[in-house]
């Protein structure tokens, strides 16, 4: 079972949040097919929000063919989103929080730590479109 | 005027008048079944007026207002399917929350005695000590597991979480969330604070100085309206405006929250979308019924 945070300053529309934050757990494999989603009113209390606004975030991956409402029960997962680069995904982490540690070393800040990640992964996208259009 | 199962509420015209003074005019809404909607608007603008017209406290001066089909005042059969919280949440000082749990089951026809005990048990509030003893946060959470008891089909609640501090207010509106998704009621409540409004509530109706400046579905509404950012001075006929709320300049910059009806481009203004806040702000700082020039 997962636990929804919402951003207070996000100006993303509560539902995305709730939406975006199923499907990360779905492809680190935090949430496997068969598993339950929060029932309704455990998120409308915890959170105090409208449980309209559940309903639609549910409604929108049902859509979306990841979960399964069955009325009375629950939600359920139907499809993982975990492809097969999940296996990676350790090793991966693992070299990111050595090169984590290295920038802490070098006296980065964590708001220059986001902005470097940040420009390093526009560039690299911007040189993936470059290539293409040649 | 419409059919029970297609407002939960619904007033046309709707106007009281105290004295020579209109605190509510010319107020139309229709809300549907199942939202969960703010009445926004300062000290003074007719919110609670307009509450105590939809519970029958008061009669309409002009106008009308129905209650899932029916005339509210004077209507003792339908009082028992609202339910209404009054502002600064009222109890009987010495009473404790047993005694009025045990009232509500003789007072009302459909009441629920183990839902009001279990949500009070839940939260760890004393059923047995006088309500005065209580927090101002505990009492509300008290004056609230009553009006669920009741099992109401619409919730009217007047400015329920003013006086708490923001922790009580949390927990008031947790509390109310949880009710609302366990009981699948309609529900209005008047507020003076912002805070959190756009997730908890689904629509939206901001009165002030006894008229609604705008009302409608939370999403449509935030969609509907833009920040506009530009020189000051530049001509205000942009396609796609259909009305200037509100313009404020500031050196040589314009700020226009406008209302759109379509798509805004405009190679001279930067466009933004707004919050919640921005807009009801907006719509409170102009006087009400000013003609916006456009």
């Amino acid at each position: 079972m997962i636990e929804f945070h919402l951003d207070g300053h996000s100006k993303v529309a509560t539902y995305m949040q709730l939406v975006q934050q199923v499907k990360q757990s779905l492809r680190t494999g935090l949430l496997e097919p068969g598993d339950q989603l929060p029932k309704v009113r455990e998120v409308t209390e915890a959170l105090a929000i409208n449980p309209n606004t559940v309903l639609k975030a549910y409604r929108q991956l049902e859509i979306e063919g990841l979960v399964d409402g069955r009325p009375g029960v629950g939600t359920f997962v139907r499809r993982s989103l975990a492809g097969p680069t999940l296996a990676s995904h350790a090793a991966l982490r693992s070299r990111l929080n050595a090169w984590l540690r290295d920038a802490r070393e070098a006296g980065l800040e964590h708001e220059e730590i986001v902005a470097l990640v940040e420009i390093t992964l526009r560039q690299a996208k911007k040189q993936d479109i470059d290539l293409e259009a040649v | 005027m419409g059919t029970a199962l297609s407002t939960a509420l619904q007033t046309a015209g709707l106007g009281k008048r105290y004295g020579r003074t209109w605190a509510l005019r010319d107020c139309s809404l229709e809300l549907p079944p199942g939202r969960v909607a703010a009445l926004v608007g300062p000290n003074g603008a007719g919110k609670t007026t307009l509450l105590h017209l939809a519970i029958g406290l008061l009669r309409p001066d002009e106008g009308g207002v129905e209650v899932m089909g029916h005339k509210p005042f004077d209507n003792p059969h339908l009082l028992g399917q609202v339910g209404f919280v009054a502002q600064d949440t009222p109890l009987y000082p010495d009473f404790s929350a047993a005694e009025l749990i045990r009232m509500g089951a003789k007072l009302n026809r459909r009441w629920d005695t183990p839902l009001a005990t279990e949500r009070l048990t839940r939260l760890g509030i004393a059923q047995d000590r006088p309500v005065r003893k209580l927090s101002g946060g505990q009492r509300a959470q008290v004056a609230l597991a009553l009006a669920l008891a009741k099992r109401p089909r619409l919730l009217l609640l007047d400015e329920p979480v003013a006086s708490l501090d923001p922790l009580a207010r949390r927990e008031f509106m947790q509390a109310l969330m949880g009710g609302v998704t366990e009981e699948g009621m309609t529900v209005m409540f008047s507020s003076h604070l912002l805070d959190d409004l756009e997730r908890v509530c689904d629509y939206l109706i901001v009165l002030k100085e006894g008229n609604v400046r705008v009302k409608g579905d939370v999403e449509e509404l935030v969609a509907a309206h833009n920040l506009l950012i530009g020189r000051a001075g530049e001509p205000v006929a942009i396609p796609g405006v259909a009305e200037v709320v509100r313009e404020t300049h500031s050196g040589k910059q314009a700020s226009l929250l406008v209302r759109t009806e379509g798509p805004v481009e405009h190679p001279e203004w930067t466009v933004r979308d707004v919050t919640l806040e921005d807009l009801v702000l907006a719509y409170l700082s102009v006087p009400a019924r000013q003609e916006v020039a456009a």
